[in-house]
C-alpha cells in the first residue's frame, strides 16, 4: 500500500497480500470485495485508512469474539482429557509437551498417553518431553493397540497414586485421505469415551500449510469433532492464513499457536498479532 | 458444476469451437480460471504470474488460431508447459567421481520428512547393490537419533550414530566422521539425516552450511512437503541460499494436496525434483515423474 490513490494495483496489491498467506484467492477476493464496498460507503481515500480498514475486515473473519479457552480443568475426580490430532510432521507430539508444560507450570499435574504407536521412537520423543516439563507418559510397545494406550493413560489418571489433573493424548499424524487410519482415530476417542468424557480435541495444523489445511481440518472434524486448533510453525515465515477459511467453515476456533521447539513456545491464539502478521 | 481446470476452460471455450483466433477477451477469462486453478493448487503467486504469462503468449500465436478446438489446445499448451518447467526427464543421484563413498544430505523445514526419506534412500540404495549408511546428524529434536536407529533397522541398512542427540554432541562433527567411517566400513553411499531448521533461523542454517563444508555432499536434497503453500518460495530461496541444494524431493504425496510447491520451487530455483516419497512405509517411494505431477497440479 505504498501510493496514495486507490487504483486497480492498490487492490491487487491487497489481494496478493492475503494470497500470499494462504487466505486462498476465493477468500482474498471476497474480503477485497468487503472492503470495497466500505470504501464506497464510507467514502475512504487515503491508503492508510483502507489499511485500517483492511485489518479490521480481517479481524472480522477472524472473529475475536469465539470462546479460544482450552478445556484442560479436572471435574471433580475426573481428569480433564485432550487429544491432539492432526496430518504427519504437523507438530503434534511436540505440542503436547509444551501444553503439558504450561499446566505444570500452572501446578497442575499432567499424564502424557503415547497413542503413537507406529512412528519410529514416537513414544521416546513423547516421554522426552514428558521428562522436560515433569509429567509421567503412559506407553506400550511400538505396534500395540493406540485406543488401549489412550484408555490406560486415562484410567491411570482417573484413580491411585498417578491421578491426574489433566491427561493429554499424542497420536500418530495420519493423512485425512487415509480412511482406515481415520476409523483408527475414532475409535481411540470412542474408547477414551467408555472411560471419560474427551474435553478437547486439538488439531494440529502447520502453518506452512496451504489449501490442504481446510480438507484436512473437514476430514478431522467430522472424525472425530475438533473443539479447537493449534497453529504450529509460526516462528517461521508463513502466516497460516489458511485458519481463516477453516474457522469460517467450521467454526472451530484456533485456540494456540506454536513459536518454536522449546518448551516455552507455546502462546494463545491473539487475533491481533495474528492479522499484523500478514499485513505486516 | 466444473470441477476441473479443463471443463473450466472448456466451458469458457464452448462458444468458440471452429472459430480461429482468440479474442483477447478470450484470452483473459482463460487466463483468469488458470490464474484461479494453480492458486488453489498453491502455486506459488509469482511462478502463477510468470506461467500465465507464457501461456496467454502462446495463446496469442497461430497455434491456437489454426485449430478446429482452441479449448483442447490451450489446455495441450498449459499441459506442455507445466511439464517443461517441472523438468522435463527423470533425474537420477550422481554418484561420486572421484573416491567414494558417494555423499548426500538431507535439508529441509521441520517434519516434512527427511528422517523417514534417509530410511527410505538407504533402503532403495541398499536395493540397487550399494552398501549405504544413515548418519544421525539431528542430534537437537528430542529422539531423533533413536528415530533413525528405528529406521535405519526397519531398513535394514546400518546408523552410524556416536552421539545421543537431545541437544548432546556437535552434529558437523558427527558428519565430519561418518566419512572415516563409510571408509573403513567399506559404506559406498552416506546419507546424512540433519535436523528441520527454518529459513529465517540464520545460526541453524550456518550450521547447515557447515555440514556441507565438512562432508562435500555430491548431492543435498531439499525436503519438501506437498502440503506446503506459498511460503515455498521463501523457504526454498532461503535453503538455496544458506545452503544450497542440488535436487528436491517431495514427500506426502500420497494426501490429496495438488502439490503446486513442485512448480513453484523447480520454476523459482530451476532445481529439479528427484524423488517423491509417497506414504510413512520405506517402501513408499518412487522417481518423480514430471507428466504425472502435471496432471496432479491441474487436476487433468
Ligand atoms: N519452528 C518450529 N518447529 C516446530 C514447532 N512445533 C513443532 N516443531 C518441530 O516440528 C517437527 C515435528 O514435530 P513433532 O511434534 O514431532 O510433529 P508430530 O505432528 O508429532 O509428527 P508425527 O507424529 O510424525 O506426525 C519437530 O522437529 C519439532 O521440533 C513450532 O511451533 N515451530
Ligand atoms: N503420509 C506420509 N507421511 C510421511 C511421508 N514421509 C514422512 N512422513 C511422516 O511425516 C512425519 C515426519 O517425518 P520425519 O521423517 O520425522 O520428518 P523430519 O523432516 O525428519 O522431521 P524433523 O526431523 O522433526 O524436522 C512422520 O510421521 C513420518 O512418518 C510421506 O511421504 N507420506
Ligand atoms: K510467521
Ligand atoms: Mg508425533
Ligand atoms: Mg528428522
Amino acid at each position: 500500500l505504498a501510493s496514495d490513490k486507490l487504483d486497480e494495483d492498490t487492490w491487487e496489491e491487497i489481494e496478493d497480500t492475503l494470497v500470499t498467506s494462504d487466505v486462498g484467492v476465493t477468500s482474498a477476493s471476497q474480503i477485497v470485495d468487503n472492503l470495497r464496498t466500505k470504501v464506497k460507503v464510507l467514502g475512504s481515500r487515503g491508503a492508510d485508512e483502507v489499511r485500517g480498514l483492511l485489518r479490521e475486515e480481517l479481524l472480522t473473519q477472524i472473529n475475536p469474539d469465539l470462546d479460544r479457552v482450552v478445556r484442560t480443568e479436572p471435574h471433580g475426580t475426573r481428569p480433564a482429557v485432550v487429544m491432539v490430532v492432526g496430518v504427519n510432521g504437523t507438530g503434534k507430539t511436540t505440542s503436547c509437551g509444551k501444553l503439558a508444560r504450561v499446566l505444570v507450570g500452572d501446578g497442575r499435574s499432567v499424564v502424557l498417553g503415547a497413542a503413537d504407536t507406529f512412528r519410529a521412537a514416537a513414544a521416546d520423543q513423547l516421554e522426552t518431553w514428558g521428562s522436560r516439563v515433569g509429567a509421567p507418559v503412559v506407553r506400550k510397545d511400538e505396534g500395540a493397540d493406540p485406543a488401549s494406550v489412550a484408555f490406560d493413560t486415562v484410567a491411570r489418571a482417573s484413580d491411585g497414586d498417578d491421578r491426574a489433573d489433566t491427561v493429554i493424548i499424542d497420536t500418530a499424524g495420519r493423512l485425512h485421505t487415509k480412511t482406515g487410519l481415520m476409523d483408527e482415530l475414532g475409535k481411540v476417542k470412542r474408547v477414551v469415551e467408555k472411560k471419560s468424557q474427551v474435553d478437547e480435541v486439538l488439531l494440529v495444523l502447520d502453518a506452512t500449510t496451504g489449501q490442504n489445511g481446510l480438507k484436512q481440518a473437514r476430514v478431522f472434524a467430522e472424525v472425530v469433532n475438533i473443539t479447537g486448533i493449534v497453529l504450529t510453525k509460526l516462528d517461521g515465515t508463513a502466516k497460516g492464513g489458511i485458519i481463516i477459511q477453516v474457522q469460517r467453515e467450521l467454526g472451530v476456533p484456533v485456540k494456540l499457536v506454536g513459536l518454536g521447539e522449546g518448551p516455552d513456545d507455546l502462546a494463545p491464539f491473539d487475533p491481533e498479532t495474528f492479522v499484523d502478521a500478514i499485513l505486516e | 458444476m466444473f470441477e476441473t481446470l479443463s471443463d473450466r476452460l472448456t466451458s469458457v471455450f464452448t462458444s468458440l469451437r471452429g472459430k480461429g483466433r482468440l479474442s483477447e477477451e478470450d484470452i483473459n477469462s482463460t487466463a483468469r480460471e488458470i490464474r484461479l486453478a494453480l492458486l488453489e493448487a498453491d502455486v506459488a503467486l509469482p511462478v502463477v504470474r510468470d506461467f500465465i504469462a507464457r501461456v496467454k503468449e502462446r495463446a496469442r500465436g497461430d497455434e491456437v488460431a489454426n485449430t478446429r478446438n482452441p479449448a483442447q489446445q490451450v489446455i495441450n499448451i498449459i499441459n506442455e508447459e507445466l511439464v517443461q518447467i517441472l523438468g522435463g526427464e527423470t533425474r537420477e543421484i550422481r554418484f561420486a567421481t572421484k573416491t567414494p563413498p558417494t555423499v548426500i544430505m538431507l535439508a529441509g523445514l521441520q517434519g516434512t520428512g527427511k528422517t523417514t526419506l534417509a530410511g527410505k534412500l538407504g533402503k532403495w540404495l541398499a536395493g540397487e547393490r550399494n552398501t549405504p549408511v544413515l548418519v544421525a546428524a539431528d542430534l537437537q529434536r528430542p529422539n531423533a537419533v533413536t528415530q533413525l536407529q528405528v529406521v535405519g533397522e526397519r531398513a535394514n541398512v546400518p546408523v552410524f550414530a556416536p552421539q545421543p542427540g537431545n541437544g548432546v554432541g556437535d552434529p558437523v562433527e558427527v558428519a565430519r566422521e561418518s566419512i572415516e567411517h563409510a571408509r573403513h566400513n567399506n559404506h559406498n553411499v552416506v546419507i546424512i539425516d540433519t535436523a528441520g531448521r527454518l529459513g529465517v533461523d540464520s545460526e541453524m542454517m550456518q550450521q547447515a552450511a557447515d555440514i556441507r563444508d565438512a562432508v562435500e555432499p555430491d548431492e543435498i536434497l531439499f525436503v519438501v512437503d506437498a502440503m506446503v503453500g506459498q511460503d515455498a518460495v521463501n523457504t526454498a530461496q532461503a535453503f538455496l541460499d544458506g545452503v544450497g541444494y542440488d535436487a528436491v524431493a517431495l514427500t506426502k504425496l500420497d494426501g490429496d494436496a495438488r502439490g503446486g510447491a513442485a512448480l513453484s520451487i523447480r520454476h523459482i530455483t530451476g532445481r529439479p525434483i528427484m524423488f517423491a516419497s509417497t506414504g510413512e512405509k520405506l517402501e513408499d517411494f518412487d522417481l518423480f515423474h514430471p507428466d504425472r505431477m502435471a496432471s496432479r497440479i491441474l487436476d487433468m
